[in-house]
This record gives structure tokens, C-alpha cells and sequence, in this order.
């Protein structure tokens, strides 16, 4: 079963399947709106807020998510696998380059 | 013996979010070789080729990265030296019993200008490479996945950067192999405690401590396929590659274990002597100097670590 994601802060929507995580699903499509890094948790920077909708997870690195947060709905977006139609803000950034 | 005192990265101990996802990844995928586990839950893994007992460890954890990594000294005397070089340096140092971790002498802990953690150690139980020592096989037949022959290095980021490539250099006697500058600013140093191109190597960040990846070596370009293909048949997140850095020539792919970590499997790199001339790459160059055909940076790859 497939469901809506919305991602707030760029428009952008897709449909991501109950199987893949919410970044799995936007990355498939060539999206670019959520940051993308490790995919498995450990680096942070896909981060989101969930506005809207429900969603089961995996462990995530608690270097980047606090169990409080994860209860508000603060998560990795490739932990996160859809149970209905998400809407999303994203919190997560890369720094650019090298540090020069 | 020509080699003396810091030997090579013995073992890198890393963070893992779920540890049965973690060794389907370590083990059926990169074919290292599971040696034993204890009683914090870590598992112990080693590469086909190395003698010792193991050169990963997997620690079970609620956050993912690198807990420490350690490198063997020759012998006692040299553990004893390096211990008073480091406080000479003015870094605190304390011993780790033996045993701590199974198979592993004493360890000298202590960390680093840049954050991370660090441990040497003279003694580790040796298991063999399951080849004999008369006669020796060339290779193994029972091996899995990637087949990875040795763990080879680590890419760290850190600040206090000037400080640490001068700690490694002086306390530690590293040598610097490569290099990139912006000016009279260093970005990043690769140094090696041996003839190889770079046992570690550091890229300057505002962040104290991070993992950028962790190395294992393969024998050939065409293992450096097989990887790229056992990556995607097995759906491990990848990243760049494969391909060629300018930094060390070496031939090379990049992908993420099942928390984030970043591994690196590669082959055929460059080597030094003593004598070497010290190799620089100009921040205008840095794209071909990390990845040598694109000539472009990954933007995940310079800015994702753990
Ligand atoms: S992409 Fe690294 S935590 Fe999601
Ligand atoms: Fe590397």
C-alpha cells in the first residue's frame, strides 16, 4: 500500500509505499527535498517533522533524535515507514563542502 | 626489523543501532569473519587475511559512529614509550586491563587533539588466516560477499586539526603522506605509520570526534566491481564510486552499514618510504583530488559522517 507524502517546505509530493522509508520513497522519484546522507539512521541529516500522519519506525541514532523528540513526532525520514499520507517539515541540513 | 613502534590500525570498535542487521552487513556481505562475542554484547570480526584475533568490533548502542580505534605497537617497551610521548604531549593517558576486550593486551587509552579516541596495545591473541603456514594457499575458498582482505583505515573529522596533525606526527611518529592546502591552510592530512599511502587520515571540521568511514582493502579493481554489484543486490545504501581518488590513487567505492557508518572497500593505492616526498593537492583541485574522474564533490560525502 502506497501513501501522500507532502513536504512542507518545498511543495513537493510523492507516494512512498508502506515498505520503504519516507526517504527511500522521495529519493526513488529523483526528489531532492529532504537532505539525504547514510539512509540507516546514524548521520541526522535527513531529520523531519512529522505535522501529520502516522508511521512505524526503526532505531535511530540518539546523537541526532532525543526519545522526547522522537515522541513529538521529531525523526529521521529514512526511519520512518508510512501508515497513511505524512505531511512533513524538514529540519535536517548538510554542510556544504569542506571547510575551508 | 625495519618496522618499529606503531605497527598499524589493529581494530576500530564502532557503534551499531541493531547488531543482527549489522553482522548480515559485516559478514555475509563483506565476508569478514565472525571470532567470538562477550558479555556487553559486542561481537568480535575479523578479515580473512589478518592474523589477529579480530579487527572490528561491533558495539550494541542507541547511537551510531566510533567508539575508538586502536593501533598495535611492536612491542612492551615501545606501549611504555608512546604512553610517556602522549603526556609529554600534554594528553592525559589511562590503561585499559587486559582482557577488556577479549584476546587484547593491556591498551593505553587516550584522546586526541580532534576529539576521537585512541588505543595502543602490543599484544593481541592470534588466530591465524585459516592458511597454513608451510606451503601457504593463495587465498581462502570459503569466503563470502566482498571477501575484504584486511581492515585498512579510518577517514576522521575533527577540529583542534593543526593540533592533531602535530600530535600524530610528534608524539605518535606518523608521517605525512598527502595532503590539501587552501593557502597556508591544511583541509585535510593522510598519514601513515607504515609504507602504506595512509593508515589514518584527518579533514578539518568545526565538529569534535565525528567518523567519516571506516576501510577495508580488496585485491583488485574487479573486486571493486563485485562490491559495486553486491551493493546493489543486497540494496546497501551507496554513495559514490565505483571510482579513482586523486588522494592515494586509490581504486574505490563507498556505501553505509545498517547505522550509518560509512565503509570504504578499495584497492591499489599508492605506497611510501621514509624518504617520500610529502604529496599536495590544492583546495582548487579538490574535486579531482577526491574523486578523480568527475572532479566534482559529493555533497553527502563531504558533509555526512557519525
Ligand atoms: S540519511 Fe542519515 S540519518 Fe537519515
Ligand atoms: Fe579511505
Amino acid at each position: 500500500m502506497s501513501f501522500q507524502i507532502t513536504i512542507e517546505d518545498t511543495g513537493e509530493q510523492y507516494a512512498c509505499s508502506e515498505t520503504k522509508h519516507v526517504l527511500a520513497g522521495m529519493q526513488q522519484l529523483g526528489k531532492k527535498g529532504i537532505p539525504v546522507g547514510c539512509r540507516s539512521g546514524g548521520c541526522g541529516v535527513c531529520k523531519v517533522r512529522v505535522l501529520e500522519g502516522e508511521y512505524a519506525s526503526k532505531k535511530m541514532s540518539r546523537d541526532h533524535v532525543t526519545a522526547e523528540e522522537e515522541a513529538e513526532g521529531v525523526v529521521l525520514a529514512c526511519r520512518i515507514f508510512p501508515q497513511s499520507n505524512i505531511r512533513l517539515s524538514v529540519i535536517g541540513k548538510l554542510n556544504k563542502a569542506v571547510n575551508r | 626489523m625495519a618496522m618499529t613502534g606503531i605497527l598499524r590500525p589493529g581494530h576500530v570498535q564502532l557503534r551499531v543501532l541493531d547488531m543482527e542487521e549489522s553482522l548480515n552487513h559485516y559478514v555475509e556481505n563483506m565476508g569478514l569473519l565472525e571470532t567470538d562475542r562477550d558479555d556487553q554484547g559486542r561481537v568480535y570480526l575479523k578479515c580473512w587475511d589478518e592474523q589477529d584475533k579480530f579487527s572490528l568490533v561491533l558495539e550494541p548502542s542507541d547511537r551510531s559512529g566510533m567508539d575508538h580505534m586502536a593501533f598495535k605497537v611492536a612491542t612492551e617497551e615501545d606501549l611504555s614509550r608512546f604512553e610517556s610521548n602522549i603526556k609529554n604531549f600534554g594528553i592525559e593517558t589511562t590503561r585499559v586491563a587486559a582482557g577488556e576486550l577479549n584476546g587484547c593486551g593491556e591498551r593505553v587509552r587516550f584522546t586526541a587533539p580532534a576529539g576521537h579516541t585512541f588505543e595502543l596495545y602490543a599484544e593481541k591473541e592470534q588466530v591465524g588466516n585459516g592458511i597454513s603456514t608451510t606451503n601457504p594457499a593463495p587465498w581462502r575458498r570459503d569466503l563470502k560477499g566482498m571477501e575484504v582482505i584486511r581492515f585498512d583505515h579510518c577517514l576522521l573529522y575533527g577540529d583542534n586539526f593543526d593540533e592533531n596533525v602535530k600530535f600524530f606526527k610528534e608524539a605518535l611518529e606518523f608521517q605525512l603522506t598527502e595532503q590539501i592546502v587552501d593557502g597556508d591552510l591544511q583541509i585535510a592530512a593522510f598519514l601513515t605509520c607504515s609504507t602504506k599511502a595512509h593508515d589514518i587520515a584527518f579533514i578539518r571540521s568545526e565538529e569534535s570526534g565525528k567518523l567519516h568511514h571506516a576501510s577495508f582493502l580488496l585485491g583488485s579493481w574487479e573486486e571493486v566491481l563485485k562490491a559495486a554489484d553486491i551493493i546493489s543486490m543486497e540494496d546497501i545504501p551507496h554513495e559514490t564510486g565505483p571510482t579513482r581518488h586523486g588522494l592515494t590513487r586509490g581504486k574505490t567505492i563507498y556505501f553505509f552499514d545498517p547505522s550509518g557508518n560509512r565503509n570504504e572497500v578499495f584497492a591499489e593505492d599508492s605506497y611510501v618510504y621514509p624518504d617520500s616526498p610529502v604529496l599536495t593537492w590544492n583546495a582548487d583541485n579538490v574535486g579531482q583530488a577526491i574523486f578523480y574522474h568527475s572532479r566534482e564533490l559529493v555533497d553527502s560525502f563531504m558533509g555526512v559522517t557519525s
